[in-house]
């Protein structure tokens, strides 16, 4: 292929795209270099596989591409050989040779390395066959497969820029926006607010410099789809901001990136730079008069600034607290000038809504919003990953379908949706849809899709201690009610946790986590009472042995938990004698040892230590 | 400096604002020191208090010298309902660090906490000097710390 | 020009005029609503949350600081309903047991039936209403004091904790601060006078001759003097 160079207009733009169709490699592997896969060496499978082609001398033929995370995380490293889309799981240096010498060269599996299917007992193939995949709908995500994300030829090969070229040539600003409501597309960062109608008030304001900003601050505790798409498909996000600038009359997108995620950052300064030199940012995009540049701006390590007007302070170089609505950020926002923040998952959602319609777009989703939602399946589920359906799938799909169930074999306790704002719904709700409405009046909210699974192991009550102390240090500080309201119900949950609690604290709990949703001013001290208030709601139950009888069910409370050994199992090894850093156990070698309660700091080492499985902690 | 303009650097692609010039000072630095933060206020006409409610509000940047080796722990939700917590005060108290996190006497180690790196399936997560290590637990951080200190 | 417009102040028709906020026409109309971070002079800032009004109609109304919402055309506002009374209580509660010793919020919990407070004292000496750091920025033109850190660590300090080169001493931090009541504490003790404004030195006639010292009478000089 021709050295890629500045594309003028539209027709230049289609005879890439045809050249590059005609030039297209059907056979290519796929390795995950995801931050998940790379935690267990993906980038050495990766360097091997390189070696070992061009060993082969196959390295023209066969492309290795370093895709964006493959959805699959429990499995990783994963690697995918295309076009039969073979997937290994697990595969480490050793493996490539051999994947390479069978698969790529003779067309055949490597048995020991594909996906074994738990519930039917045997192995699956084909990615797309196995039962995580096969009941998504991976319109975001599916593209990470085929894609290399420092590519930009990659992307034009996978329709990229088509959208673009269509809204800037062929539509007008209030076309799109159209389109767009009529896709029923909805904010994918939390509140769910309709896109088309963010961006109609943002295009109606008469002035010079308006501004898109792409939120990826994605800070929620748990989630990590923004940074998949941000690293797996920057192109996508890209695109989207270009569209969205169209529509609303701004001419600088701005993405602003939380700094833990250095790769990221990395793969969408190159996908920026690379962009500019084929000309799709820069002066006049495809001859159709409109100019559109991106910068990006490196968050500092404040969950707060996921909040819209907090991050326009923190773009500005300002301390990131929120700012008092209105004006809204749509009338005044970054610099004083009309400005919109979009969540990244929204953002990559529009190429398509524009190259498809939305009457395709829609297709998939419930009634009051369109599209499918990347969901981040993590905690106690087996498939932990990232998981991609249409809005409206009962939570019990995603779960047991996809997610596999319970790791352990466990029963579900409970699950929570929407990070830190998010309530954590009991077992038997897990019918009701993924919808932002239907989350919100169960007491929870779709949040920006994370979902937490729990089991019984889970205490309810050291879950919402958890949130609350999160949320503390992570409040600005500048409302007393947020900051001191979140103080003292942290308070009181630890009391509880403590065993000190009584009956009344239980109200007066409820009472604040009202007083908190009612009298803060940001989303994030409106929402920072959910997880306290539903758990006291579907789980009180589990408050109540706290208090009324100085027990945590999950036995996970350490002031009311004992770790004991049972002395039928104990075979006197003395490993966890030797282990335990308060020097706490004792015992006789070959004699059922046991704990010394008052030294004992219920660290657990010795539980995880002991071969026969005899310590426990309840 | 207050008005927009984006060819501050020679990429033209970060946004030029007072955070982004601290973080820059941290990366060359390690830290802030309060000699740089003063030079930044005077050479950018910014008042120094509010660089130093910056430079504290924002948790990534640091006021005081940091550990030879940086160990991260990942305290996002999957991390802590996998145990992320025992793991950190175990690290803590190997280290001789307090319960927030901190540098250990000697200047070796800085243990810190993080939200979530977003690498969940692997929880929970310690990162030491930019290296991920996952299904971490109490003990076998314990053993990693020492293996270091031989 | 002014516009002058019309809404619905706690059910009656009331008019005001463009850019101003609910607390200012409530003000006008004579509705007292209680304020602690809100001071004439200063530009309001909203985070003391105790001026909340209901605005919107019954069942889909929504609290909002009066003193940063701007009174629009048509609203409908409610500053003394059963929400408002309510979460105002418990805010004084709250702010009680933060700072159990200020006789301010004391009174104005009382003032407003507070009457018992079910958390543990703290013993905090600052709210972080932050009339003082508005008051050096707006008033005196100093930069010398401002937040520090977030949440539940946030403080009112100098920068790096020092005293501020900024600092003229002037003493209206301590001026417009509703909390602490012995600002002072005498010339000898070199501490901090109270932790929201944090000049290390007493900003006392006595011992600064170019200040004036703004307590009439100095509790602490009087104090001093036995």
């Amino acid at each position: 292929m021709n050295a890629l160079g500045l594309l003028r207009d539209v027709k230049e733009l289609k005879r890439l795209k045809s050249e590059l169709k005609k030039e297209k490699r059907e056979k290519f592997v796929s390795v995950c270099g995801d931050t998940g896969c790379s935690v267990w060496d993906s980038k050495k499978v990766d360097e091997v596989f390189r070696r070992v082609l061009e060993e082969k001398g196959l390295s023209e033929e066969i492309p290795v591409k370093s895709t964006g995370c493959l959805g699959f995380c429990e499995c990783g490293p994963v690697v995918i050989v295309f076009p039969e889309e073979i997937f290994y799981q697990k595969v480490n240096e050793e493996d490539v040779e051999e994947i390479v010498e069978e698969t790529v060269v003779k067309g055949k599996v490597v048995e020991r390395l594909l996906y074994h299917d738990p519930r039917e007992d045997k192995k699956i193939v084909k990615a797309s066959d196995i039962p995580f995949y096969k009941k998504q709908v991976r319109n975001l995500l599916g593209d990470n497969w085929l894609i290399d994300p420092g590519s930009i030829v990659d992307y034009f090969s996978r329709e990229g820029y088509a959208a673009a070229a269509k809204a800037f040539t062929e539509m007008s600003p209030e076309e799109v926006i159209n389109e767009i409501k009529e896709a029923r597309l909805r904010g994918r960062g939390g509140a769910g607010f309709p896109t088309g109608v963010k961006w109609e008030e943002c295009f109606t304001k008469n002035v010079e410099n308006k501004y898109i900003i792409c939120n990826a601050d994605e800070g929620d505790p748990g989630a990590f789809m923004d940074r998949s798409i941000l690293e797996g498909n920057p192109h996508s996000v890209l695109e989207g901001m270009m569209i969205g600038g169209y529509a609303t009359g701004s001419n600088h997108g701005i993405v602003y990136i939380r700094e833990e995620y250095p790769t990221a950052l990395e793969k969408v300064k190159n996908a920026i730079l690379k962009a500019r030199e084929t000309g799709m940012l820069g002066e006049n995009i495809l001859n159709s008069g409109f100019d559109f540049d991106i910068t990006v701006s490196v968050g500092a390590g404040a969950f707060v600034c996921g909040e819209t007007s907090a991050l326009v302070n923190s773009i500005e170089g300002k301390v990131g607290e929120p700012r008092q609505k209105p004006p809204h950020l749509a009338e005044k926002g970054l610099y004083g000038k009309p400005t919109v923040v979009n969540n990244v998952e929204t953002l990559a959602n529009v190429p398509r809504i524009i190259r498809w319609g939305a009457e395709e777009f829609a297709r998939a989703g419930s009634k009051n919003s369109g599209g499918t939602k990347i969901f981040s399946l993590v905690g106690k589920i087996r498939n932990t990953g990232l998981v991609e359906v249409p809005l409206g799938l009962p939570l019990r799909e995603i779960i047991y379908e996809i997610g596999g169930g319970i790791k352990g074999g466990g029963h579900l306790k409970a699950v929570q949706t929407g990070g830190p704002s998010g309530g954590c719904l009991p077992g038997y709700m897990l019918d009701i849809p993924t919808d932002f409405e239907e989350l919100d009046a169960a007491g929870s909210m779709m949040g920006s899709g994370g979902m937490i699974v729990m089991d019984y192991g889970t205490c309810m009550v050291e879950f919402s201690r958890y949130f609350l102390s999160f949320l503390s240090g992570e409040s600005c500080g500048k409302c007393f009610s947020c900051r001191e309201g979140i103080y003292r119900m942290l308070e009181i949950v630890e009391e509880v946790a403590a065993g000190t609690a009584t009956l009344s604290h239980l109200d007066l709990l409820e009472e604040l986590g009202e007083m908190v949703k009612n009298t803060t001013m940001c989303g994030l001290g409106k929402t920072s009472a959910n997880p306290v208030l539903s758990t006291l709601k579907f789980f009180k139950g589990e408050y109540l042995a706290h208090i009324m009888e100085n027990r945590c069910p999950a036995g996970v409370c350490r002031a009311l938990v004992t770790v004991f050994i049972n002395q039928e199992l104990c075979s006197g090894c003395g490993v966890c004698r030797k282990k335990c850093p308060e020097e706490a156990i004792t015992g006789e070698k070959k004699e059922p040892h046991y704990i010394e309660k008052a030294l004992c700091s219920k660290c657990g080492i010795c539980i995880e230590s002991c071969p026969e499985e005899a310590i426990t902690r309840a | 400096m207050k008005t927009f303009c984006h060819c501050n650097n020679h990429y033209g692609l970060e946004n030029s604002s007072i955070i982004l010039f601290m973080q820059n000072i941290q990366r060359n630095c390690g830290y802030l020191p309060e000699d740089e933060l003063k030079r930044l206020a005077d050479n950018t006409g910014t008042p120094l208090m509010d660089i130093y409610s910056i430079a504290t509000f924002y948790k990534s940047f640091k006021l005081e010298p940091q550990g030879e080796h940086t160990i991260t722990v990942c305290t996002g939700t999957a991390c802590h309902l996998r145990g992320s917590g025992e793991v950190f005060e175990e690290m803590a108290a190997v280290l001789g660090v307090g319960s927030g996190g901190g540098t250990s006497e000697d200047g070796k180690y800085t243990l810190e906490k993080v939200n979530c790196l977003g690498a969940c399936a692997l929880a929970p997560l310690i990162v030491i000097d930019g290296h991920y290590h996952g299904n971490v637990t109490p003990g076998k951080a314990r053993e990693m710390i020492e293996e270091h200190y031989k | 020009m002014v516009i002058l417009f019309g809404f619905t102040l706690n059910g009656f028709e009331v008019l005001a005029w463009e850019n101003m906020s609910i607390l200012e026409v409530a003000g006008f109309y004579g509705i007292e609503i209680p304020t602690l971070c809100f001071m004439e002079g200063l530009s309001p800032y909203g985070g003391c949350r105790l001026c909340l009004v209901e605005v919107g109609p019954v069942g889909k109304s929504r609290l909002v600081t009066s003193c940063t919402y701007p009174a629009r055309e048509g609203i409908e506002v409610r500053t003394h309903s059963q929400k408002v009374l309510q979460q105002r209580r418990m805010l004084l509660e709250l702010y009680v047991a933060a700072c159990p010793s200020s006789k301010w919020l004391q009174d104005l919990a009382s003032k407003h039936h507070v009457t018992e407070v079910r958390f543990k004292p703290k013993g905090e000496e600052c709210i972080l209403c932050g009339r003082c750091v508005r008051m050096c920025r707006e008033q005196m033109m100093g930069e010398a004091i401002g937040y520090v850190d977030r949440g539940t660590q946030r403080r009112i300090t100098t920068p790096f904790d020092k005293k501020s080169e900024d600092c003229r001493l002037c003493g209206g931090c301590m001026y417009v601060c509703p909390v602490c009541q012995l600002r002072c504490q005498g010339p000898k003790e070199e501490s901090t006078l109270c932790s929201s404004c944090l000049n290390l030195y007493p900003p006392c006639a006595e011992k600064f001759e170019e200040v004036m010292c703004y307590m009439d009478p100095c509790a602490a000089c009087e104090l001093e003097k036995g």
